[in-house]
């Protein structure tokens, strides 16, 4: 009852959508303020609605409902009842649903809090976002529906892939889906002011706290992602290059270049058409990510329910929303004319190296996603792009990226001085040079991969610092740090933020240990400069798994600082072995150990990972997202979110 | 038809991401230079049945039997491009992670620079002109319009 409930209410929200795309277009289009004025509360009402479906789906996942074909496939009455409630996302049909809830949310929002846009750019927008709903409720139904039931109701169900009961993998795809989704809202906006054919200051700053609240859920999600591929799959790998993950990665950069590129059109009404392009690229990386996942053209470890049939169906979705919005922007794109003039060297030019870097860059990744697509079909060439191929061609443009951003950072706008730049940053490029030069002096290999990564985290972690610094006038007034925007310390915890994450990166990757071999119980062996006694292995019965559980004792200098209990656990439903890390977090360095089969003479297979920095990785992906979130508490978007409420006297009359 | 066994055999191993239990200690060299090396070879060579993934990562069997197949050929005195092109002439350029430059290839190994250098000439030429043109006067805002965009800037 309640499933068909939830399927009714998604085919309301569908109606709904549709009647929210074409009235207030029209609307805006012939100046009707009462065909407008549909929009508001038709984005409520298809929130609500498409929430009540989500959460008649979720209830037959929470009730182990098996009479519903989807839960019968996916979830299981043992398991625990956060994967029962993750399952409802862990699968196609749901993560679909999943996805236009979150549009619906966005668009919800965009009404709640846009009560400052012109009434005819609100409309738009809310029209745009309801179209692109449209598109996905008509996929849902027609190829994905989650709410089919079964005739025969089975005893139990078949239960969710084991590597996704994770806590991390869990809140993963939410996460991503709040960035990917919220940058439909991009999007909108983009698409609207085409469609009014005007950009002024005042869009940029409506666009920037989507951008931002989208680019920090995506760097949430993608940190999660590797995070749980670090500890989970069971070699500390935390980044494949994995078709799946370029595709959340692209609109990542994409949102990076589109936040930065909406500062210059906020503060100084250039680089408008660049920045409506990129809103629209943004989201199209979305699609497109969503087409490569579904569609299963390339073949990846993520790719659930793939069918040619769907695939078609999102590239159409692909090509109406970014062919439209494209053929839009050739249109209307001579109408935006730039204002602020601008000298070579400064904040402006600064911004658009940045732009560059991180564009091209994703065009580095998008090429190489494709290309053995393109050389299959092209050229009759059945080849690999792997990680060794992006590691070579994507890394050089964030090592550039990461050299000019401070200086980038600190010059003014319109007309900047380079060499007070410079000057002001010499202390910091003297730091990283020594940090980087003592490390190159201690390692044992000729890597330059680790030295790099620290001159680069250095670098940017104290060039943020005198950044904040240099705001505290010239008598270092201290007390000012506090009362600055919170804009500007959004900034510096970003910008330092991923001058960790590179360091991480580059550390791990440079000097990681390894070793392989047969561990006999009671009998220690070396690792680096740690020693480790496996003292036993038993087996454990979990709610719904058997593990065989060891204990491993981890010394130095003789002296036992921390016992670590990996597992290699078998899931009896679905028949699936898998291991479970048994990782000592360190500051520093990473311990991480992992227990393979037992062996016919006695002992166990075991690998033991060194891995130093590893933690910096997600640490850095912390702060960037508390930068960001710092910048969206800023006092000036939440005096625009606040000015809603004056503006029912200018705005919209009703009907 | 033993490889077609074993490709149905490690077909279903490598169904979804099995966890990482690649290289196995009875694989692995005596020396440990050679180890090394061999390992850094399977760190460039794609498992043929598994996704995205090298045969140093993988465990399915044709991975293994690659990784013994690389450890042959280092045995055999083969220096590390001999081993993958032995490699590559019988399993075709597929299993190479990192691509040729040969063919078309040069296309995607010039993505970036050439990306980059087009990014550049645009900009320069477009920032030449914003540090050149003078201000235009403001068109766009009516009065209206213009005191409603100041009180939104002004908070």
């Amino acid at each position: 009852m309640i499933t068909e409930l939830g399927h009714f209410t998604l085919i309301l929200a569908f109606m709904v959508a549709i009647v929210q795309a074409v009235v207030p277009l029209i609307g805006a289009h012939k100046r009707l303020p009462g065909w407008m004025a549909v929009a508001e509360p038709a984005a409520t009402t298809q929130f609500v609605l498409v929430a009540a479906s989500f959460a008649a789906l979720t209830y037959a996942f929470v009730v182990s409902d098996f009479s519903v074909q989807l839960v019968y496939l996916n979830s299981h009455s043992a398991k625990p009842m956060l994967y029962k409630v993750s399952g409802v996302w862990g699968n196609h049909e749901g993560s679909m649903l999943l996805w236009v809830f979150i549009l619906a949310l966005f668009g919800a929002m965009a009404a709640w809090f846009g009560g400052n846009l012109p009434p005819s750019l609100r409309a738009r927008v809310l029209g745009v976002q309801a179209a692109v709903g449209v598109a996905f409720y008509a996929f849902i139904l027609f190829t994905s529906n989650p709410f089919l039931r079964l005739d025969v109701v089975p005893m139990n169900g078949q239960d969710l892939n084991p590597l996704l009961q994770d806590p991390g993998l869990a809140f993963h795809p939410p996460f991503l889906y709040l960035g990917y989704v919220g940058l439909s809202i991009c999007f909108s906006f983009a698409v609207a002011a085409l469609l009014e054919g005007r950009v002024d200051a005042a869009w940029g700053r409506w666009v920037r706290p989507w951008t931002l609240i989208s680019w920090v859920f995506l760097t949430i999600g993608i940190a999660l992602g590797s995070w749980w591929a670090y500890y989970e799959l069971g070699w500390g790998g935390f980044w494949f290059w994995d078709p799946v993950e370029n595709a959340s990665f692209m609109p990542w950069l994409f949102a990076a270049a589109l936040l930065h590129s909406a500062i210059v059109v906020e503060k100084r009404e250039s680089l408008k058409s660049w920045t409506i392009l990129l809103a629209i690229m943004a989201f199209s990386f979305s699609l497109i990510g969503t087409f490569i996942v579904r569609s299963g053209v390339l073949t990846s470890v993520h790719a659930f329910a793939t069918d040619p049939e769907r695939g078609v169906f999102i590239l159409g979705i692909l090509v109406i929303f970014t062919g439209g919005a494209l053929t839009l922007f050739a249109a209307r794109a001579s109408t935006m004319q730039a204002k602020g003039i601008f000298g070579i060297v400064s904040r402006e030019s600064a911004l658009v190296a940045n732009n560059i870097l991180l564009a091209v860059s994703s065009l580095v990744v998008f090429v190489g996603t494709m290309w053995p697509l393109v050389a299959e079909m092209a050229f009759d060439r059945k080849l690999s792009v792997g990680a060794p191929f992006f590691n070579m061609a994507f890394t050089p443009f964030m090592v550039i990226l990461g050299l000019i951003l401070p200086i980038g950072s600190m010059l003014s706008w319109k007309r900047g001085r380079a060499e007070r730049v410079i000057k002001q940053l010499v202390p910091a490029f003297m730091l990283a040079v020594a940090l980087a030069g003592l490390v190159w002096a201690m390692q044992t290999g000729r890597s330059m991969l680790g030295p790099v990564g620290v001159f680069l985290g250095a670098w940017l972690v104290s060039g943020a610092t005198i950044d904040l610094l240099n705001k505290t006038g010239k008598k270092r007034n201290y007390a000012r740090l506090l009362r600055l925007p919170r804009a500007d310390w959004g900034k510096a915890v970003a910008h330092g933020g991923l001058g960790i994450t590179m360091l991480g990166i580059a550390g791990l990757m440079a000097w990681d240990e390894e070793r392989v071999l047969v561990a006999q119980i009671d009998e220690p062996f070396t690792v680096g400069q740690f020693e480790f006694i496996l003292k036993g292995v038993e087996t454990v019965r979990g709610p719904n798994y058997v593990s065989d559980m060891a204990e491993v004792a981890v010394l130095k200098n003789g002296t036992e600082f921390s016992r670590v209990f990996p597992e290699k656990r078998n899931y009896p439903v679905q028949q699936m072995p898998t291991t479970e890390a048994a990782i000592d977090y360190r500051f520093l360095r990473d311990i991480y150990v992992v227990i393979g089969d037992a062996q016919a003479d006695g002992g166990y297979v075991m690998r033991v990972y060194i891995k130093p920095f590893a933690n910096w990785i997600w640490a850095g992906c912390i702060l960037m997202s508390l930068g960001g979130l710092l910048s969206l508490s800023d006092r000036r978007y939440r005096v625009a979110a606040g000015a809603r409420k004056a503006a029912p006297i200018a705005g919209v009359p009703a009907e | 038809m033993k490889l077609l066994q074993s490709l149905i055999l490690s077909l279903v191993l490598a169904l979804g991401v099995s966890p990482a239990l690649a290289v196995q200690p009875d694989e692995m060299l005596a020396d440990p230079a050679l180890e090394q090396r061999a390992r850094d070879i399977s760190a460039g060579l794609r498992c043929l049945v598994c996704q995205n993934e090298s045969i140093d990562e993988s465990n399915a069997s044709l991975a293994r039997d690659l990784r013994l197949l690389v450890r042959e050929r280092i045995m055999a005195g083969d220096d590390n491009d001999e081993v993958v092109e032995y490699v590559v002439a019988r399993y075709g350029e597929f299993v190479l992670l990192q691509p040729s430059t040969g063919g078309w290839n040069w296309l995607l190994w010039a993505t970036g620079p050439l990306g980059l250098l087009f990014a550049l000439i645009i900009a320069a030429r477009y920032l030449r002109g914003r540090s050149a043109t003078p201000a235009k006067p403001d068109a766009g805002l009516s009065d209206d319009e213009q005191a409603r965009l100041d009180e939104i800037l002004k908070s």
